[in-house]
């Protein structure tokens, strides 16, 4: 068969899944088991394809054998390859926690096929090669997270989904003008092509203009200062499990996004435009983090560390130098298991007590030691804590900062730490540490609990497994990081070297 | 032609833009249809407008003599169209839903998660 | 059914009767037309959709429930794996992912047949269609129904 395939599986496979899920609508049991076997397999076929990555370098895959400008193609760098496989994982994990969390009345309305299609959706953005079908992808997860995040219909959930619904438009709104911009400029839709018709424009002015458009586009998609709004609004309101895979996947794909189209198109005018981003990144990690010191709810405390930490991921692509870049994927790797494996332990906390509020929370580490663990692991990863995945991803990071002088940044980032330690500890103290509040809230569901320790335990253990094992991930990210500062590399496959 | 279709691609943003800052949620879906809708002229006037030369490769030849329109910016014109008619539906139903579960369609009053 | 919406008129729902079964036919004329001609299965699937909106104006919401029998995200479903089975035969013959296949089937007295790939990738998009405009309809007028 065909190593190309590989290419394609990881978007083809949850649509399959999630359109047999569908037809079997009333068949509760079916979507269950298609949920666990489809997300495996995605699995399976992303580790195949970072395989495949490592070993030969870019795979492109010409759909419908259109040849490269004319037709759509499907492209897996190493920074793809490497999301895919992280999107992979956060299925695996939230399908397996759903089976035991999400009620009957949302699987009705169809919550697993929405979960495959949601998959379909960020795999299909991260593996796309053109610029037009990278907005169709978004779209298609953008409908997906809507109805996901609806699911419920309680009051709370309804007001933030129409903010997040606005925003979202509003960006998708942008990022057609800009594409539109832009092909009135090259007239090709192929990311590669463009690339290279663009240092053929003469009026480079409009590049930037253009370029500014998709960093607000994209800046929204990935909640960056001053566009994040909408996340804080809404992402607490869902179930657990939904709001586990949009904190550890849904931002990401705008900060790929970010990483794809700002090393591969836009990386002429780097003084301009990536010293924007460097403010932009400074300012979203300190408003994240402030923000979250204000918040007494553990979803909502969480969600605000989600802002703070795209900072640190936009920090690695506004320095853009060998080392950010490395320290930016390692972050991006480090971040997505370790933030939804935090929503998953939020949500064990929710089926012990029965509430996410600081005030109603106390004594869980003298009833269960295990969950306590559970939580620290993860939470002292985020804020950095040696040696966890998280204190590698800020040391590169930093080290970078450094090596590049940008002096406040790196300050900042430093500072950013230790608020995240004091955020994290803040919810330890209320939540595990305290005497129970009394009167002590109701328990929804008391026993049977032993797959979702499960899940957040393997979960933890791959934070420290990275975190012990820093070298070879770090050599991977460094592979990924030498891939997006050649984007000749890129074009080059896709276009043929000539 | 370029410059007045640049005009009203000005003006339906414009008047996209202050129906979503509008308190009314009806407003805003408004706001949004014109906004997409505002897109799609601008994709088709930025690719460069011509007036009635459909590409057509003529019987016999292997490609278009002279200037014609492109096809595919009207491709991606229809794409979009599809796809915000499927995000608006949805969009309808939402803020439908919402009206009934919150009681109001003012967006002064959707301040429970802020 | 609240008052405003109980306007059941007699020419309405007669001529609903006699446009169905043609707007349906319509659809599907328009689906196979879409080939090389305007037309296809997005614009058949909202004809279909459109038809079946209409029984639901004239009768009721739960007459245009039972005349579809399935749920239309079920319709969807269907739709969707079509689409993307659509994909798949190419890669038996060991050409790329998505390219078309084409199939002449001769029939003895018709002629020749000619079926692909995109013909079946057409008929899962106006399945989806179908099934997602109806999803919407459905929603709005269960909402207004109860």
């Amino acid at each position: 068969m065909d190593m190309t395939l590989l290419v394609a599986l990881p978007i083809i496979l949850p649509l399959l899944f999630g359109a047999v899920s569908l037809t079997l609508l009333k068949n509760h049991k079916a979507q269950r088991w298609l949920a666990v076997i489809g997300t495996f397999s995605i699995l399976l076929a992303a580790c195949a394809l970072m395989w495949h990555c490592q070993q030969h370098g870019i795979i492109v895959l010409e759909v419908g054998s259109w040849p490269a400008p004319f037709g759509i193609v499907l492209v897996a760098d190493l920074l793809s390859a490497i999301m895919v496989l992280l999107a992979a994982i956060t299925g695996v994990a939230t399908a397996l926690y759903s089976l035991k969390t999400v009620l009957t009345r949302f699987e009705r309305f169809g919550y697993y096929p929405l979960l495959h299609l949601l998959l379909a959706g960020v795999n299909g953005a991260f593996l796309t090669g053109d610029i037009f079908n990278l907005y169709v992808w978004f779209e298609v997860l953008l409908v997906a997270s809507f109805a996901l995040l609806i699911q419920g219909g309680e009051r709370a959930q309804m007001e933030g989904a129409i903010k997040y619904v606005t925003l979202n438009l509003l960006s998708s709104a942008l990022f057609l003008t800009a594409i539109g911009l832009l092909y009135g400029l090259v007239g090709s839709l192929n990311m590669a092509d463009i690339a290279q018709r663009l240092t053929q424009v003469e009026d480079q002015r409009m590049v930037t203009v253009v370029a500014m458009l998709f960093l607000i586009a994209f800046s929204i998609k990935a909640a960056a200062f001053p566009l994040f709004f909408w996340l804080p609004a809404s992402y607490h309101t869902p179930q657990v499990a939904v709001s586990a895979i949009f904190a550890g996947l849904l931002t990401k794909v705008g900060v790929y996004a970010l990483y794809r189209v700002f090393t591969l198109i836009f990386n002429s005018e780097v003084e301009f435009t990536h010293n924007i981003l460097l403010w932009m990144a400074v300012l979203t990690m300190l408003t994240g983090v402030l923000g979250a010191a204000a918040q007494f709810e553990v979803r909502r405390i969480l969600s605000f560390h989600i802002i703070s930490q795209i900072g640190y991921m936009m920090l690695g692509l506004a320095l853009y130098t060998p080392l950010a870049l490395i320290g930016g994927v390692f972050y991006i790797m480090h971040h997505i298991i370790v933030k939804a494996n935090l929503f998953l332990v939020a949500g064990l906390i929710y089926r012990l007590r029965g509430s996410f509020e600081l005030k109603r929370l106390g004594g869980l580490y003298k009833d269960h030691p295990g969950l306590a663990v559970l939580f620290l692991i993860p939470a002292l990863s985020l804020a950095g804590v040696p040696p966890l995945s998280g204190f590698f991803a800020k040391f590169i990071l930093i080290k970078a900062g450094v090596e590049a002088h940008a002096w406040w940044a790196v300050g900042i980032a430093l500072l950013v730490g230790l608020l995240t330690l004091y955020s994290m500890m803040k919810i330890w103290n209320e939540v595990f540490w305290k005497a129970v509040p009394s009167p002590a809230p109701a328990i929804p569901a008391p026993g049977g609990n032993g797959l979702l320790y499960c899940i957040t335990g393997s979960l933890a253990a791959m934070t420290i497994a990275i975190g012990l094992f820093a070298e070879p991930i770090y050599q991977l990210a460094q592979q990924a990081a030498t891939q997006l500062l050649n984007p000749q590399l890129y074009i080059n496959a896709v276009l043929g070297a000539d | 032609m370029t410059t007045l279709m640049a005009i009203l691609i000005g003006c339906l943003y414009a008047a996209a833009i202050y129906m979503m800052l509008r308190r009314s949620v009806v407003k805003l879906v408004i706001g949004l249809i014109l906004l997409s809708n505002g897109a799609n002229l601008l994709i088709f006037t930025a690719a460069g407008l011509q007036r009635g030369v459909p590409p057509l490769i003529d019987k016999g030849q292997q490609m278009i003599a002279g200037a014609a329109a492109d096809p595919l910016a009207q491709a991606l014109i229809l794409t979009a169209i599809v796809i915000s008619f499927g995000v608006l539906a949805f969009a309808v139903v939402l803020i439908h839903r919402a009206c009934e579960v919150v009681q109001t369609d003012d967006m002064n009053e959707m301040k429970g998660t802020d | 059914m609240t008052s405003r919406f109980n306007m059941r008129s007699l020419i309405l729902s007669t001529g609903a009767t006699l446009l169905l079964p043609l707007l349906i036919l319509f659809s599907l004329f328009l689906l196979l037309r879409g080939h090389n001609e305007p037309g296809g299965g997005f614009i058949g699937g909202l004809v279909a959709a459109a038809a079946i909106s209409l029984k639901l104006f004239a009768e009721d919401y739960r007459a245009a429930r039972t005349m579809l029998r399935v749920h239309p995200l079920q319709l969807v479903g269907v739709g969707l794996v079509l689409a993307a089975g659509a994909s798949l035969p190419a890669l038996f013959v060991g050409e790329s992912f998505f390219t078309a296949q084409w199939w002449t089937l001769n029939l003895p007295i018709l002629g020749s047949l000619k079926l692909s790939t995109p013909l079946i990738f057409d008929i899962g998009v106006y399945l989806g269609v179908v099934g997602s405009v109806l999803t919407v309809v459905f929603t709005l007028a269960e909402a207004e129904h109860s």
